[in-house]
C-alpha cells in the first residue's frame, strides 16, 4: 500500500549569501531526509533550532523549493510540479503555523478566513452552503457560531490557533502540517489544543506532520517520531519504543535534557556541551560526534547510515551497529550529574 | 530577611481601564532561598518581579504596596540609588538575551562597565575580571570572545553574558525572569545548571520566574503560584507538586505534558484567563474551577494556611493544620 505522503532522501540547500570578500557556504538546511505518514497517522519531527524541521515542512507544503529528493502524495511527486498543476493538490496538505497572531489576516473577519479556501477550492456554491461549512467548521473547532462576524484581534490565542485550525480543515485535507502549532500557548490552553487536534484526526482519519520541539506534547499526540539534528534524521520509530529507549546518543541527551516536572527527581541527567555547529559546514563524519558523550574514532570519518535496528526503528549510529555485531562499545565518556 | 514584599499592588492606566497586573501580592525571600514565581501569561509574575527591579514606568504603572531590600524600602529609593543595587547586589536576567544586551557595545565593554560601577575597580583589574567570569560562565576562548559584539554570539552563549553580567556585581539575590523560555532543552539544560553551580559557589538567593512546571522542580524550593494577578498559593516545592490545595494548581499540574505518560489524554482548563480590566468580585478562577460554588462567585477568597508553611486562596481547599 501506498503511504499518504512519502518523502525520500529530501535534500533542501539554501544559496550562499554573499560576502565582502568572496561567496559562503551554502546552508544544507535539510541534508537526506526520508520518512513516510500513512492516512490517518501522525509522525512528529522534534529537533532543536536550526536542525532543519521547519525546512521539511516548508518543502512538504512547496514553501521552499526542493534541491534535490521527492516528494510523493498518495505516490504521485508533487515537489516537481508547475504551479497550475500543483494546485488541486495544495487542497490536500493544509497548515497549522506557530503563530496565531501572525498567521491571521488582521483585516478579515473569521468568516472570510475560513471562506477563503472553501471558495479557493470550490468546496461549496451558494453563500448559504458556504455558511452552513463555516458554522459546521466552527464547531468542529468549539468556537461559538457568532464568532463568525469578528476580527482576529477579538479571540485569545487558543481560540486564534483554533480559527488557523478552522481554516486549515475547510479545505478538507488528508494532511495537516502543524509547525510548533501549540508552541506559543500556556499550559492551560496548549492542553485544549492539543487534545483538539487528536480528537480531529481521529474524527476525520487526518494525517498529521506534528513538528514540535516540545518532546512530551509528540509523546502526546504522535504515534510515531523521527528526531532531527543538523538536515538528518537520526532516529525515527514508534514514539512509545524511542522516548522508553532511545537508541542514538542525541535523542538520549535530548529526552533526559527535559525538566521533569516532579521535585526531586532522580533521573540521570546527560549535559551535552558545546551547541550545534552550524549547517553550511556541517562536521565530517556523524554530525553529532563534536557533542556526543559517547564518541570515538570512527565517528569522525564515518557517516553513520540510518539503520534498521528493530521492526519499525531507525538509528544513525555507529555504536548500534557494534552492539548489534556483539563488539561492545567503549565506555561513554561520562558527562552525567 | 533579603527581600520582603508587601501587599504589593501595581495598575496601570489604559486606554480601556486601569489593569491591575499585581493585585496585593507578598512575598519574602530569605539569604541563600530560592523561590519561584509560576504563572501563565498575564498572571502578574513578570511585573511583581519587574517591581522589585523598580523598572516599572510611572505613570503608566502605579505601584503601592512595601517593597523592603535588606531592611530599606525600596521604593522610597531614588533611581539613582535603585541604580546601585540593581545589577549590584540584585543581579537579573531576563528572556531574551538579544534584546537585553546593549547592540553596538561588545560584551566586554558592557562586562567591564559593570564591574567598574558596581565593584569599583579599575579598567585593567576589570578587564582581567571579566574574562575570569566570562570563563566561569562557560564561554569558549573568552580571552578572544571578550571583544565580540551580541549579535556574533547564540541564544545560548548570549544568555551566559547575560549571566556573566549579573554575576559582576556579585549579588546576593539573582532575579531571573524566564531565562530558558527563549532557549533549546540542550541548551537549558546547561544554563540550569550554570544557575545551580553560581548558587552553590556563592550562596546566593534566587528568585525564578518561569511559567514552566519543570523547571520550577528543577530549580527551587519553594514556589508561588500567581493567577490573573494573585497570588494563589505559595508552598514549598515538594509539597505543592505532592499536594496542590488549589484547583489552579492542580489544573495546571494536570494540564502539564510529561514525558513518560504516553498517549494519556491531557486534563484541560476549560476557557481562557479573565480580563485585569474589569475584575469582578469573588475568586478570578471561579469561571473555570470544576468545584466552584456559589460562594466562590461572590467571596475573594483570603489567602489562608492549609498546611504547614502550606496557604492557598479557595474557600474549598481542605485544612489540614498538624500541630508543629
Amino acid at each position: 500500500m501506498n503511504a499518504l505522503l512519502e518523502v525520500i532522501d529530501l535534500k533542501a540547500h539554501f544559496p550562499p549569501r554573499t560576502l565582502p570578500f568572496g561567496k559562503g557556504l551554502p546552508v544544507k538546511a535539510v541534508d537526506g531526509v526520508s520518512f513516510r505518514i500513512g492516512r490517518g497517522e501522525t509522525l512528529g519531527l522534534v529537533g532543536e533550532s536550526g536542525c532543519g524541521k521547519t525546512t521539511v515542512a516548508r518543502a512538504v507544503l512547496r514553501l521552499t523549493e526542493v534541491t534535490a529528493g521527492e516528494v510523493r502524495l498518495d505516490g504521485q511527486r508533487i515537489d516537481n510540479l508547475k504551479p497550475g498543476a500543483l494546485r488541486p493538490l495544495r487542497r490536500r496538505i493544509q497548515v497549522v503555523f506557530q503563530d496565531p497572531y501572525a498567521s491571521l489576516n488582521p483585516r478579515l473577519t473569521v468568516r472570510d478566513i475560513i471562506a477563503e479556501p472553501i471558495l479557493n477550492f470550490a468546496l461549496a456554491q451558494t453563500p448559504d452552503e458556504i455558511d452552513t461549512r463555516i458554522a459546521t467548521l466552527l464547531d468542529k473547532v468549539r468556537l461559538p457560531r457568532d464568532s463568525a462576524g469578528r476580527r482576529p484581534h477579538e479571540f485569545s490565542g487558543g481560540q486564534r490557533q483554533r480559527i488557523g485550525i478552522a481554516r486549515a480543515l475547510a479545505a478538507q485535507p488528508d494532511l495537516i502540517v502543524c509547525d510548533e502549532a501549540v508552541s506559543a500557548l500556556d499550559v492551560s490552553v496548549k492542553a485544549q489544543i492539543v487534545n483538539l487536534l487528536a480528537d480531529l484526526q481521529r474524527e476525520l482519519g487526518l494525517a498529521l506532520l506534528f513538528i514540535s520541539h516540545d518532546l512530551a506534547i509528540v509523546e502526546h499526540i504522535a504515534q510515531c517520531v523521527a528526531v532531527m539534528y543538523l538536515g538528518r534524521i537520526v532516529e525515527m520509530g514508534p514514539t512509545r519504543n524511542v522516548f522508553a529507549a532511545p537508541k542514538h546518543p542525541y535523542t538520549r541527551a535530548l529526552l533526559s535534557a527535559v525538566p521533569v516536572a516532579e521535585p526531586g527527581s532522580t533521573r540521570t541527567r546527560i549535559i551535552l556541551s558545546g551547541e550545534p555547529p552550524g549547517a553550511s559546514n556541517p562536521p565530517t563524519g556523524c554530525r553529532f560526534h563534536t557533542r556526543c558523550p559517547s564518541v570515538f574514532e570512527r565517528c569522525r570519518a564515518d557517516e553513520p547510515r540510518l539503520r534498521q535496528t528493530e521492526s519499525g526503528r531507525l538509528v544513525a549510529c555507529h555504536l548500534n551497529e557494534m552492539v548489534t555485531s556483539d563488539v561492545s562499545p567503549p565506555p561513554p565518556r561520562a558527562a552525567v550529574r | 530577611m533579603l527581600l520582603a514584599v508587601e501587599n504589593l499592588h501595581v495598575h496601570f492606566r489604559t486606554a480601556d481601564g486601569v489593569l491591575r497586573a499585581v493585585d496585593g501580592v507578598s512575598l519574602q525571600v530569605d539569604e541563600g532561598q530560592t523561590l519561584a514565581i509560576v504563572g501563565e501569561s498575564g498572571s502578574g509574575k513578570s511585573v511583581t518581579a519587574n517591581s522589585i527591579l523598580r523598572l516599572i514606568a510611572e505613570p503608566p504603572g502605579r505601584i503601592a504596596g512595601v517593597i523592603r531590600w535588606r531592611g530599606a524600602d525600596l521604593l522610597a529609593l531614588s533611581q539613582r540609588q535603585v541604580r546601585k543595587i540593581r545589577g549590584g547586589e540584585i543581579g537579573v536576567i531576563f528572556q531574551e538575551p538579544t534584546t537585553s544586551l546593549n547592540p553596538v557595545l561588545s560584551i566586554g565593554h558592557q562586562l567591564v562597565e559593570t564591574l567598574r560601577l558596581h565593584e569599583r575597580l579599575d579598567r585593567a583589574a576589570a578587564e582581567r575580571r571579566a574574562v575570569e567570569l566570562l570563563a566561569s560562565v562557560g564561554l569558549p576562548e573568552p580571552q578572544r570572545r571578550i571583544g565580540d559584539y551580541p549579535h556574533l554570539l547564540s541564544g545560548g552563549m548570549q544568555q551566559r553574558v547575560m549571566i556573566a553580567l549579573a554575576l559582576a556585581g556579585s549579588p546576593k539575590l539573582l532575579i531571573a525572569d524566564e531565562p530558558t523560555a527563549a532557549l533549546d532543552v540542550t541548551i537549558q539544560a546547561q544554563i540550569l545548571e550554570l544557575l545551580r553551580d553560581f548558587r552553590r559557589r556563592t550562596g546566593a538567593a534566587l528568585l525564578l520566574i518561569t511559567h514552566d512546571m519543570g523547571v520550577v522542580a528543577e530549580a527551587a524550593a519553594r514556589v508561588i503560584v500567581m493567577y490573573a494577578g494573585r497570588k494563589v498559593e505559595e508552598a514549598s516545592t515538594k509539597n505543592l507538586f505532592r499536594t496542590p490545595r488549589h484547583p489552579y494548581t492542580r489544573a495546571l499540574l494536570g494540564a502539564v505534558p510529561r514525558l513518560g505518560a504516553g498517549t494519556r489524554r491531557l486534563a484541560e482548563i476549560n476557557g481562557a484567563a479573565p480580563s485585569l480590566l474589569q475584575r469582578g468580585t469573588g475568586c478570578a478562577f471561579a469561571s473555570r474551577c470544576t468545584s466552584a460554588t456559589e460562594i466562590c462567585r461572590r467571596v475573594t477568597p483570603p489567602l489562608e494556611a492549609k498546611a504547614p508553611g502550606h496557604v492557598a486562596a479557595c474557600h474549598h481547599a481542605a485544612k489540614e493544620m498538624v500541630a508543629a
